[in-house]
């Protein structure tokens, strides 16, 4: 038992890969049969879900992709983000398939960051109920070196369709799309003069990748050689890389979640954005190790980990949940109840736009509502049917989440939920979990050695 | 009808002992009145049997009453009795309303909470504790049977019982209701 391994069987590498086949399907059928506003009026059929935002919103936009309803007083700070691109490059298909590129990039780099986040938390506070399962953030960790190297290269390749504030014209103050707003924040993008290669923003997603993939490699090796080797002296060098990482990762989670998705909406900004994004990751990766410990479970694997375990974990779930929903409601309430049309533009994008109105609610329900009242009870936490049942439901939650905070930034009212979505979501999810799973399998699936196992043993709740 | 109730108390000095003691004389038909322990002893409930407290559930109503009077009250002072329009926004506009509700759901939630343990645990400062001894309040966990509810089992057994499971001491005592 001690040296348990999870096997990555043959089939299921085989349901990995149709899953993968099923989201390239999706996308391309997606491809084919784009639904967008004004091109392709008969093609969207094959999508029922979209349909009906469709009729609801074309009676009244037409090819103009940025009136709001009721809200027409906000038009003229609205158009410079989504509009100008928009006409430039055309809100089609293609762009709407680089913002989903974009959207599965922050969302997946933000599970594997949460898997090194978790193992750290759970060294740096010294825990010892969580001895059991450490080994399954450690695997998510492992994402976190592809996550880096797509997330660049996707970076060049959406570029304009996604920032705005890349085209160089904005900053020019001879060119007619001079942006005095953008071109005062400058300094956040480039070195000095704005406009050209935007040598800050690139430099700093480089160094936190090349931080984080350093410090996940130190934790690693630390609790691999722990393995080996056994003694204590590995527990407390994991606490100290440990507690490095949570310092950096507390400065780098905040700065990249204004990079990667507060930059979209280049004009709006809100102070409360990094722990926004933080709540919003931290619960997912949350849910995802939950399930992945509730399923290995069920396979067999970690006879060690009995219910009390399972409650922490619910219990986790169920606490973030809400956590989220007070950072979701305090950055709105703000904005709301001051009324800066500025601040509160951000708003009426989706909460006053019959586009997006219907996921600004289905956000709370799948996010707040229905984690809340159903993980309520002790007997949720403990049972294996609950928590998968949340588990999943509060993952496609905060994707949807997550695609609330960029498409109205990126598509105007050109957005759409479709084929094209779930088939990426689809398509890097099982990247992901294919990555995961192997790491999973490359090593014990409890460590040897940890000096806590006694503790995670008799752990009672 | 005499007035009095007679226990055998067990008195223990280990922990652990007393755990292996509760789940041997309950195994042996003895139903135990209770058991006393200057700490919280990890896992004495379910020895003992206990059902789960209803506790939760008092919360949860407690929660809900917080919840919908808040909304009551506020909707009614400042959509019915005195409109009043703050900041531009409606008369009822909900998302005001979020703070107050949420901090009336908390308070009665936990008012509630702490006056249900209370009531049903009889705690109140007129309260004359009836210590079956004195030493529960220092180094003594004390496992209290009571003869009345325990009439087919014979004393001289429940005392035997208590000493072979590990038992230090073990008295008889009369206590008047």
């Amino acid at each position: 038992m001690a040296n348990e391994k999870f096997d990555f069987s043959a089939g299921l590498k085989k349901k990995v890969f149709i899953a993968f086949a099923i989201g390239a399907v999706m996308l391309l059928v997606g491809g084919l049969f784009p639904q967008t506003n004004e091109h392709h009026g008969d093609d969207h059929g094959s999508d029922h879900a979209t349909e009906e935002h469709h009729d609801a919103g074309s009676d009244s936009h037409g090819d103009d992709t940025h009136s709001f309803n009721g809200a027409e007083d906000f038009e003229a700070v609205t158009v410079a983000d989504s509009a100008e691109a928009g006409e430039e490059h055309g809100a089609g298909w293609f762009k709407r398939f680089k913002v989903d590129l974009w959207i599965n990039n922050v969302y997946f780099t933000g599970l594997a960051l949460i898997g090194i986040f978790f193992f750290a938390l759970q060294y740096a506070a010294q825990a010892g109920w969580s001895a059991y399962i450490v080994r399954i953030p450690l695997a998510m960790g492992q994402w976190i070196v592809p996550a880096g190297i797509l997330m660049l290269l996707t970076w060049f390749f959406v570029n304009h369709d996604v920032f705005h504030w890349t085209h160089s014209n904005l900053y020019d103050p001879t060119d007619s799309h001079y942006d005095e707003l953008i071109a005062g924040k400058s300094g956040f993008f480039f070195f000095g003069e704005g406009g050209g290669f935007p040598t800050f923003f690139i430099a700093r997603m480089v160094i936190f990748f090349v931080l984080w993939a350093w410090l996940f490699t130190k934790l690693k090796n630390l609790s691999l050689a722990e393995d080996e080797l056994g003694g204590d002296g590995y527990w407390f060098k994991m606490r100290k890389w440990s507690a490095i990482f949570l310092v950096i990762f507390a400065v780098s989670s905040s700065v990249s979640a204004w990079d990667w998705v507060m930059s979209v909406d280049t004009h709006w900004f809100s102070t409360m954005f990094g722990w926004y994004v933080f709540a919003s990751w931290w619960v997912t990766g949350l849910a995802f190790i939950t399930l992945v410990t509730v399923l290995l479970k069920e396979a067999g694997y970690l006879p060690q980990v009995t219910s009390n375990h399972l409650h922490d974990l619910g219990k986790f779930v169920f606490a973030f949940s809400i956590f989220w929903t007070y950072v979701w409601f305090s950055q709105f309430l703000l904005i709301y109840y001051a009324n800066i049309p500025e601040e509160s533009v951000y708003f009426v994008e989706r909460f006053l736009s019959d586009k997006y109105s219907p996921f600004f609610f289905i956000n709370i329900i799948l996010n707040f509502i229905f984690p809340f009242l159903v993980l309520m009870t002790r007997d949720a936490k403990r049972l294996n049917v609950f928590l998968k049942m949340v588990c999943i439901v509060v993952m496609f939650g905060h994707f949807i989440d997550f695609y609330l905070m960029m498409t109205p930034g990126t598509m105007g009212q050109n957005g759409f939920f479709g084929f094209t979505e779930i088939g990426m979501f689809l398509m890097f999810g099982s990247a992901f979990v294919f990555v995961v799973l192997r790491a999973l399998s490359s090593y014990a699936l409890v460590p040897k050695n940890h000096p806590m196992l006694g503790e995670a043993k008799h752990h009672h709740i | 009808m005499s007035d009095s109730k007679k226990f055998v108390l067990g008195i223990f000095d280990d922990e652990d002992v007393l755990l292996k003691a509760v789940g041997k004389i309950r195994g042996a038909g003895v139903k135990i009145h209770e058991v006393y322990s200057p700490f919280p002893v990890h896992g004495l409930d379910e020895e003992l049997g206990y059902k789960r407290s209803r506790l939760p559930i008092a919360a949860f109503m407690f929660g809900a009453l917080g919840t919908t009077l808040a909304l009551v009250m506020q909707i009614w002072m400042l959509g019915v009795d005195w409109p009043m329009i703050i900041g531009g926004k409606n008369h009822v506009a909900l998302p005001d309303f979020v703070p107050v509700t949420f901090e009336l759901t908390v308070l009665l939630a936990a008012f509630g909470m702490v006056g249900t343990f209370l009531v049903s645990s009889d705690l109140k400062p007129w309260k004359d504790p009836k210590l079956l001894d004195i030493r529960i309040t220092d180094d003594k966990h004390v496992m209290a049977i009571d003869l009345g509810t325990n009439r087919a089992v014979e004393v001289a057994s429940i005392n035997a019982l208590l000493k072979d499971s590990g038992a230090v001491e073990v008295n008889n005592k009369d206590v008047d209701e």
